[in-house]
């Protein structure tokens, strides 16, 4: 009698259970492609700024015989030669070609070198005058447009809008490449240079001493405001009105956006006390504004993880609140602050919006000397090559941003390191 | 030049130090009385009151000075100068510092007025090295007068260390405050120059008015020399981003957090996690590039593929459409700036996830419910407060974001909702106008603290609301 109901409903509870476990995989399905998106744009966003910026890292250098024509040199003042137009000349007869009378091939030939190599000659005439009448040969970069084709960046098929290397440029290239008279180097000229308007000689060493003066000022300014602040809220503060309000205030200013700090910046440090507009002083200041409430909050968790028995225990043996705390349990939460200190200041050396509006997009050319001279820094130089037209920048942008990566993957390393070096459970 | 007397003023604290704790130990051991302190606490004590009041001195200078320079110089200015417009007027006494301190002037002069230029800075000059001057005399007369006073003080029945406690919380105390005048002095300026601002364009027609041209005219006659500051086509764009960032942040933030608290095991998480971690590490610029170099323009060609393909078929006014397609469109910006959030809201999830209490689940599991029963019916519904809570904080996150949007958005104030259009947003435009040379005070530039503000205000209102839902939410089950 019970057997047919029970064995339909035993059906239907399968049936059941089969959809179930089918929901039950889709939904493990929707996570794990949750998961798979951000790893994969992950992957693609680093492996797109790998792909565009290695090729930053080496350059084209053109190793060419120069005859320091003396006619041509001025003795006391060689850097006024335009040596470019005369190894230009010089190669053209090499080549056996003829110019005309307006110099259109000495021209076009010249657009392949790039204005270092007038600096290296004329440097080399400075240092030994007796050159003058010689041949030497001279070393320099090839211009940026040329390096591109080099690297393979421009070719024969690249549209003749898009490239400023024409067809009997690239055939003198290829030959002066067939004489041996290039080689691929390492582009010291990106580590040792600051920010030039020539690609092939722009550098991102002053970004970096412009970044590092500012992160100084940053970590001198923040750190020690906010670990006191951080002490003074966990330790010592009274519950009171006055201390609720500065809590909700440090969580509130950790969520404030970064362009409203540099609103500020603008307002406070150069409209109203007039210090000077894009120096590293100004930069820091608004860093450590912004980075003081989240070393603030690191900090103060980990003096919460500091267990209470170490307080007790000082204070049992006679030491003042003041000792308790500055003796024995900020040594002890020292690997936290530490780490939440290196995370903020690693998150400061990227951000990049406050900077362009206390005046950090402008063109500065060299390596910054002080803290009140205009300097660049590295997320900016990204934002201004990324915005200029040479081609030759994109790759260089790319490169800029892989220096970004490694300093902040070294920020972040020291970080981890020190927490599992240090870290204690209680 | 103020900041050269710091090595003298710790040099000085140093000196007070060793003296103050000299001296303790000598009067110590003349008298008869056991001394309260040690001597070294002394030595602070002496420190504090040489090293703050020179501190504190020199901190009003730097301060300070600069608004009372300008003051100084613009009461003094020859008639011909105070007679300028007040544009010209700030950028003449800014030329004239850039002179002072051996710069070039920004701008050119008409020849009376370089000479008088010549003539403020060497005054700006003088004024300056008074100043400074000044600060260091006074600084120095606070290190002297402290020093004495503890000099007087110094005895074995000084309660010298519980002074110099007094004082260590007074400057913690003065640490935490600092937070509270950051905030200040936020709302302050953006209040002052938004002020400024809406007495040229009424508040209204900022708020309501839809159309966004901020270009003034140097001079009158010149065409287009009315700025039209309507702010909604602004407010539009930034909403338009924000909903297509949420719309790719929410989902797989989320699921990912299920995933990583609920299924993953404990190697995969271990895994996974730094992985987001470091997608929430990388700075925003490098969001911004790769937005626009690769996303940007992957997304044209393909709207402009499947736009080919639908021109002459029934849909021919949409493949026109999608042919012309640039690289600068919302949905980029949007999409990209969704990918930055993913951690956020993973993580923020994942915490409010993990606060649900293991009883709930185990009461699940014992009903014989699935595991993504449980997420839906128990988990999701215990943790929505607090998940609301986490969009909300991400969605205040992608109003104020500015690299991606200012590399990747545009600049064309378009009053749309089509993701696949330009539209421009508050921030972008506070980049804008703020970048480039040009004046301070133009309403040009005045028009950004007006967006300022309103990006403050509404970034604050989400938070406020988002972190009260958090903290109640973590209240039930602690």
């Amino acid at each position: 009698m019970s057997v047919a109901p029970v064995k339909a409903r035993t059906d239907r509870l399968q049936a059941g259970l089969k959809a179930r476990y089918a929901r039950e995989r889709r939904f493990k399905l929707y996570g794990v492609m949750a998961i798979a998106v951000a790893v994969g744009f992950l992957l693609l966003l680093l492996g797109r700024i790998i792909e565009q910026g290695h090729t930053a890292f080496y350059a084209h250098e053109l190793t060419i015989p120069v005859y320091m024509d003396p006619a041509r040199i001025d003795r006391t003042y060689p850097q006024g030669t335009n040596f470019q137009l005369l190894v230009a000349e010089q190669q053209l007869a090499r080549f056996g070609i003829t110019d005309d009378a307006q110099g259109t091939q000495a021209t076009a030939m010249r657009t392949l070198l790039s204005s270092e190599l007038k600096f290296r000659a004329a440097a080399m005439i400075r240092e030994n005058p007796a050159l003058i009448g010689q041949t030497v040969p001279v070393t320099a970069p090839v211009s940026d447009e040329a390096d591109l084709y080099y690297k393979g960046e421009i070719t024969a098929e690249t549209p003749s809008d898009q490239r400023r290397v024409s067809d009997q440029q690239m055939a003198w290239l290829d030959q002066l490449k067939s004489d041996g008279a290039v080689q691929a180097k390492f582009n010291s000229a990106l580590f040792q240079n600051g920010d030039s308007t020539e690609p092939e000689q722009a550098g991102v060493l002053g970004a970096v001493v412009g970044s590092a003066l500012m992160l100084l000022v940053t970590a001198l300014i923040a750190i020690p405001i906010g670990v006191g602040a951080a002490v003074y809220l966990e330790e010592f503060s009274p519950r009171n009105r006055l201390t609720d309000l500065i809590e909700v205030n440090i969580n509130n200013l950790a969520a404030v956006p970064s362009i409203v700090y540099g609103l500020l910046g603008v307002a406070l440090f150069i409209n109203w006390m007039n210090l000077p507009r894009s120096s590293p002083l100004v930069g820091g200041l608004v860093l450590a504004l912004m980075a003081l409430p989240t070393i603030i909050i690191a900090t103060r968790s980990s003096l919460k993880a500091v267990p209470p028995s170490i307080r007790e225990a000082a204070l049992a043996m006679g030491a003042s609140k003041t000792q308790t705390v500055f003796q024995h349990v900020l040594p002890l939460a020292m690997p936290g602050v530490m780490t939440g200190t290196i995370i903020s200041m690693a998150h400061a050396l990227g951000e990049t919006a406050p900077l362009l509006l206390i005046g950090m997009v402008s063109f500065v050319p060299g390596i910054p000397g002080g803290l009140t001279e205009p300097t660049g820094a590295l997320p900016s130089l990204v934002y201004i090559w990324e915005n200029a037209s040479e081609r030759a920048f994109h790759e260089r942008t790319a490169a800029a941003i892989l220096v970004l990566l490694a300093f902040m993957i070294v920020m972040n390393a020291a970080a981890i390191l020190l927490r599992r070096r240090f870290e204690r459970r209680w | 030049m103020i900041w050269l007397f710091l090595p003298v003023l710790i040099a000085l604290s140093a000196l007070a130090f060793f003296g103050g704790r000299e001296i303790a130990s000598r009067r110590a051991g003349a008298s008869a009385i056991k001394a309260h302190s040690r001597p070294s606490q002394h030595g602070y004590y002496a420190l504090i009151w040489v090293g703050v009041p020179a501190l504190v001195v020199l901190l009003a200078a730097a301060i300070f000075s600069g608004p009372i320079e300008q003051s100084v110089m613009q009461a003094g200015a020859p008639d011909s100068i105070a007679q300028l417009e007040p544009f010209r007027r700030d950028a003449f006494f800014n030329d004239a510092r850039l002179v002072s301190a051996g710069q070039q002037p920004h701008q050119i002069w008409p020849q009376a007025l370089a000479e008088q230029l010549t003539q403020e800075a060497r005054r700006y000059g003088d004024l300056s090295r008074l100043l400074s001057l000044g600060c260091i005399v006074g600084a120095l007369v606070a290190a002297t007068l402290g020093g004495l006073f503890v000099y007087t003080r110094i005895s074995p029945t000084l309660r010298a260390r519980n002074r110099v406690e007094g004082w260590i919380g007074g400057v913690l105390f003065t640490c935490s405050v600092v937070a509270v005048l950051t905030t200040l002095g936020i709302v302050f300026s953006l209040l002052w120059d938004s002020l400024r601002f809406f007495q040229s364009v009424p508040i209204a027609e900022f708020l309501f008015g839809t159309q966004w041209s901020p270009q003034i005219a140097i001079r009158a006659d010149q065409v287009g020399s009315t700025g039209a500051f309507g702010a909604v086509p602004l407010f539009a764009g930034t909403f338009l981003i924000m909903l297509i960032a949420m719309l790719v942040a929410a989902p797989i933030g989320l699921f990912s957090a299920i995933y990583l608290s609920e299924y993953a095991s404990r190697t995969s998480r271990a895994v996974f996690k730094p992985i987001l971690e470091i997608l929430a590490g990388v700075p925003t610029v490098v969001y911004g590039f790769f937005a626009a170099l690769t996303v940007g323009p992957a997304f044209r060609e393909a709207f402009n593929g499947l736009g080919a393909l639908m021109v002459g078929g029934p849909l021919d006014g949409l493949g026109q459409y999608l042919m012309l397609v640039q690289n600068q469109m919302a949905l980029v910006a949007g999409a990209v700036m969704g990918i930055m959030l993913i951690p956020f809201v993973s993580s923020l999830s994942d915490d409010i996830i993990n606060a649900v209490p293991q009883s709930l689940r185990d009461g699940s599991y014992a009903m014989g419910a699935t595991k993504s029963e449980t997420v839906k019916r128990v988990l999701l519904p215990a943790a929505l407060p607090g998940i609301a809570g986490a969009l909300l904080l991400a969605m205040s996150r992608a109003i104020g974001e500015t690299m991606i949007v200012t590399m990747a958005a545009g600049l064309a104030a378009n009053l749309t909702l089509n993701p696949l259009d330009t539209v421009t947003t508050v921030t972008v435009q506070i980049v804008t106008l703020l970048t480039g040379d040009q004046e301070f005070d133009s309403p040009k530039t005045l028009a950004a603290f007006g967006l300022g503000l309103t990006l403050f205000l509404v970034t604050l209102l989400l938070n406020i609301v988002a972190q009260r839902i958090v903290q109640k939410y973590r209240e039930q089950y602690d």
